[in-house]
């Protein structure tokens, strides 16, 4: 048996003062964001802070209790838990109410929740499981199948709900898994999967010429060409192959220029033409010298070219309009102040109107006046710009960056795989929420609503939020159970 | 178990975390403190700031008595943006108007071309003006239509329905006068013309703020940090007349039926004691929402009530130029108060005399009997006193040094350092002036201009400048610039006309004796000493203009008038008792002679004037 650690000396009480600190913010900012010049008491439980008391108080219960169970059964019934956050999103698909266009809330009397938040500790839990198991493999495909699996059924019941951003959450556990052995190169494509999207968006309103291709997918197709160039002239150091290359574009470039005047030619398929025709340039190359280097680039320039060529209907069909919309006035595409881009752009003005020192607490004239909507939940972050200006958000940032760090200190000096894989969970999706939430606050991300961690307003937020951490912290104060 | 060989990603993440946390820092820093135009969007979006209009300023006259003050006025106006669910027929049957009228309204107000500074965000003035009982019904039932407004304003009173010339009227702002001076938003009100003008700025008083806060809804959630940032408005300063409102009003009922004007100047200081312009109108009628159709009327009327007949009607000043000629002449050396000219009565050649008096004259007795012929050969014997030259050269030069010295009493030229507004400048013909209707330097000499001799031809004078070439002989030798403010600034501004001392005594004792014994005889005030001059201008336009113009008393003269009623003939039949009431009632503040009162008020020269 392992040994009886007392838990007021193993827990890390750092990270719980970290999170204290952090809900105080959110509750003081919530009253700042819902008061409405008739001064009501920060502990008016008719009013969303003392509401929000209530939730925090009942939170850190929760937390307490979690700390009670022994450590080892969040392992044993981590499949359990899964199964049963899948049973509970089921069911809100059938008995939930149309809130807003998304059924994901469960009503008990006067209490609603929302069981999407608990879906991510459960996930969290069941891939920290199943990556813990005996011989298991990243790479093996037989178990990359199951992981599948294990994040497609909640990911997909969410969306079914209609809780787009929610689901988005999903993408964090991308960060576990670079830290747990998945090729880097994934993260890297990424990246560039979501920098391609945006020159080709963001250029397709821009025509070449009239009628004959965008500028958007011209840019793409260069990109793709010039990283031709740069891999064969740095890296292959095939130099004479390289600048053949670009003469190649430069003359086919040339041609259909003087074709164009007298015949229609649109300069999207000459662009695709000349990509293709660098690909098999390549394959030549490859097989004539048996490089065998070049096959990488040739997959990266044909796939790069089928992303950029689906992207504009992707992003035209496969999303919903007021997506699409977000998207467009996020890259400036749209500037509609009192349509889709009200929001952001009143956020901008609250936090910008903060200044260096803030107009200090309950002065916010944007938030009191509820000129940003979703102040105290999405949006909360206004607040704490407006009233606080800059030292206060950054402040807040710098909270929130040594909760992670201290968050990944402990996934990493856990001593089994199953804690370690759920502490990089609980990091990745605080960070994921964070990232998303201040950088649409800010105008640097597309309106996605998911709450800022232990700040927007809500029970179920909160609460998911304090388990997801708890049961980290107690799988952290049972490490040093297990030391023999 | 552990894979240690992984152990460096966990800087990598660190970096990513850590690299999202610093842009975003970043971004904060860029739109916190770099941009400012978040600030700025706060202020619009939260602060409705509503403009305090201060009253304006009060006038009085010389005597402290209130001529015209304020009375609270409404201006409806309305945020385009914030209007919502508006129920049309209650809201135009609540302003009692038709929708008709509301839909052009609205329509004029989106209406850029119109409304050039039309914005959904801004209020804009729906309708102005409107009385306390126009509001009363609305003012209960405001909350049921957002996005309208009550702004208070103040409209003009006038105690006296008179001097609508001397005080002007205010109006709507130009739309020049709102690019020239930012202090003006679209739908304010300035002085358009007379003294509401000349002393806009002053009168206008400073406009104040009051911050309101309003939220997302537009809805009015109290004042900005309990109205420590607002600012209160400032009354404009009250103006105090040289006018004489007793000796105004007489004057407007005298002119009553008449066509013409009254100046009156007090000649020590150059203060305007009255100025009577008819027909005229009751300045009330250009206040509040009748104004712009009264105006067009006014506008209409073929006898020009709006055109101030005392500054701006320019007239031949027929012998009432005699005084000032005589002392010209004197000047130059044309004559001396010894000088006899023969006069042959009506069968004098080149200019009859229209009055029988014996002959040889004299000068004193030319002025109290208007001989023309004396003036003919005491203009001829000026310029021509030197003889011609070549090319007229010397005759030009003497005409020259005239023409001077006939401008240095006021005349042939606007005041520019007065506060009256409407002027004309009158006019002495230049030497320019005749070489280029003669076509030549030679081809005029004095016999060509003869007329001017006389006070007839092209010269033209202001009932004003007639009154105030009165004063300077009062003043023996000079005139304060008259003016209708009552300051003690305006006694600097001193002009000399270029006539020694002691040449006036003689045209003193001519002038007195057209009272004693001349063509005045019959306007005496028993007791006082007067001087006057009688004129009778001749014109294209029907009866002869009659003139009076004089001062009293004779010894330290307080009172100079000039008095025009056109087309009435005689100046002794119309303007010289006219003149006499007015001496009267400034100097002894009431008038005795009541009979000679009513009949003057009974002349009726225009009847279109009488009726309207």
């Amino acid at each position: 048996m392992s040994k009886n650690v007392s838990i007021k000396y193993a827990l890390d009480w750092t990270t719980i003062f970290f999170y204290v600190v952090l809900v105080f913010m959110g509750w003081i900012s919530i009253y700042g964001a819902s008061y409405d010049f008739d001064q009501a008491s920060i502990f008016d439980f008719n009013q969303r802070a003392g509401k929000q008391f209530i939730w925090i108080l009942t939170g850190f219960a929760i937390g307490g209790m979690l700390l009670l169970i022994d450590a080892k059964m969040y392992s044993i019934f981590s499949y359990v838990i899964y199964i049963g956050a899948i049973l509970l999103l089921i069911i809100t698909i059938f008995v939930a109410k149309d809130i807003k266009g998304s059924r994901s809330w469960l009503e008990f009397g006067p209490i609603r929740f929302q069981p999407a938040e608990l879906a991510k500790m459960a996930t969290a839990l069941a891939l920290s499981k199943y990556m813990s198991s005996y011989n298991y493999k990243l790479k093996a495909w037989k178990d990359l199948i199951p992981l599948g699996v294990i994040l497609f059924i909640p990911f997909s019941l969410i969306i079914l709900q209609n809780e787009t951003g929610s689901a988005l959450v999903f993408v964090a556990f991308l960060l576990m898994f670079y830290r747990e052995g998945m090729n880097g190169i994934v993260l890297l494509i990424g990246t560039y999967a979501v920098f391609l999207f945006i020159i080709v968006i963001r250029f397709s309103i821009i025509p070449v010429q009239v009628d004959r291709g965008t500028l958007g997918f011209l840019l793409a197709m260069g990109i793709v060409l010039l990283t031709q160039f740069v891999y064969a002239f740095f890296f292959t150091k095939n130099r004479k192959e390289a600048l053949f290359l670009v003469i190649g574009t430069v003359v086919i470039a040339a041609i259909s220029y003087v074709i164009n005047i007298w015949f229609y030619l649109n300069y999207n398929y000459v662009a695709v033409f000349a990509t293709i025709a660098s690909c098999l340039y390549w394959v030549v190359i490859e097989i004539m010298f048996r490089f065998k280097r070049y096959w990488f680039l040739i997959l990266f320039s044909l796939g790069s070219v089928l992303f950029s060529f689906s992207a504009e209907y992707l992003f035209e069909t496969a999303l919903q309009p007021h997506q699409t919309q977000r998207i467009k006035e996020l890259l400036s595409m749209e500037n509609d102040l009192n349509g889709a881009g009200y929001n952001v752009h009143q956020s901008k003005i609250a936090i910008g109107s903060g200044g260096f020192w803030g107009k200090g607490f309950l002065n916010g004239t944007q938030t009191k006046l509820k000129y940003v909507p979703e102040q105290d939940t999405d949006f909360i972050f206004c607040t704490v710009g407006e009233e606080h200006g800059f030292w206060g958000s950054t402040l807040v940032l710098f909270v929130y960056w040594l909760l992670l760090m201290r968050l990944l200190k402990i996934a990493e000096r856990q001593r089994d795989q199953f804690s370690r894989v759920y502490g990089y969970c609980v990091a990745s999706i605080f960070f994921f929420h964070l990232t998303i939430n201040i950088g649409m606050v800010l105008g640097i991300m597309p309106v996605i609503g998911i709450p800022l961690p232990f700040f927007s307003y809500g029970g179920s937020s909160l609460w998911g939020f304090t388990i997801l951490l708890f049961i980290l912290l107690r799988l952290d104060a049972a490490r040093l159970e297990r030391m023999r | 178990m552990i894979n240690d060989t992984l152990q460096n990603r966990k800087t990598v993440i660190a970096i990513i975390m850590s690299a999202v946390i610093l842009v975003y820092i970043l971004r904060l820093f860029t739109i916190q403190i770099i941009e400012s135009r978040y600030k700025e969007g706060a202020d619009s979006n939260a602060f409705l700031k509503k403009t305090q209009f201060p009253p304006r300023g009060l006038i009085y006259d010389r005597n402290h008595t209130l001529l015209v003050y304020n009375k609270p006025a409404y201006d409806i106006a309305l945020i385009m943006r914030e209007i919502r669910d508006l129920d049309t027929l209650a809201f135009c049957k609540a302003l009692n108007i038709d929708k008709a009228f509301f839909i052009l309204r609205i329509a004029e107000i989106k209406d850029r071309n119109k409304n050039t500074g039309y914005s959904s965000y801004t209020p804009q003035l729906f309708m102005t003006q409107l009385r306390n009982e126009d509001i009363a019904t609305i003012q209960q039932s405001m909350y049921k239509f957002p996005g309208f407004y009550i702004q208070n304003r103040t409209l003009r009173e006038y105690a006296f329905p008179n001097a609508a010339h001397v005080l002007g009227s205010i109006g709507e702002v130009s739309r020049s006068k709102l690019e020239s001076d930012p202090y003006y938003k679209q739908g304010d009100y300035a002085g358009r013309d007379g003294l509401e003008k000349t002393y806009e700025n002053v009168l206008r008083g400073e406009k104040g703020v009051e911050i309101l806060l309003r939220d997302a809804k537009g809805r009015i959630k109290g004042k900005y940090e309990n109205g420590k940032e607002d600012i209160a408005p400032k009354a404009g300063n009250n103006l105090m007349l040289s006018l004489d409102a007793q000796l105004q009003v007489l004057g407007e009922t005298l002119m009553a039926g008449k066509v013409g004007s009254i100046v009156a100047i007090e000649p020590s200081t150059g203060e305007i004691l009255a100025m009577v312009s008819n027909p005229s109108f009751n300045p009330s009628i250009l206040v509040g929402r009748q104004r712009s159709k009264n105006y067009m009327q006014l506008v209409n009327d073929p006898t020009k009530p709006l055109m101030n007949r005392a500054t701006q009607a320019q007239y031949s000043p027929g012998s009432a130029f005699k005084p000032i000629q005589a002392l010209v002449c004197q000047q130059m050396g044309g004559i001396s108060q010894n000088t006899i000219f023969s006069c042959n009565g009506p069968s004098s050649s080149p200019i009859k005399c229209t009055h029988h008096h014996g002959s040889p004259v004299s000068l004193l007795s030319a002025i109290e009997q208007s001989c023309n012929p004396y003036f003919w050969s005491a203009f001829k014997s000026t310029v021509e006193k030197d003889g011609y030259g070549a090319k007229n050269a010397i005759f030009r030069k003497n005409y020259d040094d005239w023409v001077d010295r006939m401008k240095s009493f006021g005349l042939g030229e606007k005041y520019t350092d007065s506060d009256i507004y409407e002027q004309s400048r009158g006019y002495i013909p230049s030497q320019k002036f005749y070489n280029k209707v003669y076509r030549a330097e030679n081809a005029w000499r004095a016999i060509t201009i003869r007329s001017l001799s006389i006070g007839q031809g092209e010269v033209l004078v202001t009932p004003l400048q007639l009154c105030n070439s009165m004063a300077v002989i009062c003043n023996e030798g000079y005139y304060i610039t008259p003016h209708l403010l009552r300051c003690d600034s305006m006694r600097k501004h001193i002009h000399r006309a270029k006539v020694d001392k002691k040449y006036f005594p003689i045209v003193y004792e001519g002038m007195a004796r057209v009272f004693e014994s001349g063509t005045a005889r019959a306007s005496q005030i028993p007791g006082l000493q007067m001087c006057g001059k009688t004129g009778t201008a001749e014109n294209s336009h029907g009866k002869d203009h009659s003139i009076f113009v004089g001062f009293a008393p004779r010894n330290n003269p307080k009172i100079a008038i000039a008095v025009v009623v056109e087309n009435a003939g005689f100046g002794s039949l119309y303007a010289a008792p006219i003149f006499s009431l007015m001496v009267e009632q400034y100097l002894y503040r009431k008038i005795k002679r009541t009979e000679l009162l009513n009949s003057t008020v009974a002349k009726v020269t225009n009847s279109y004037v009488k009726e309207r």
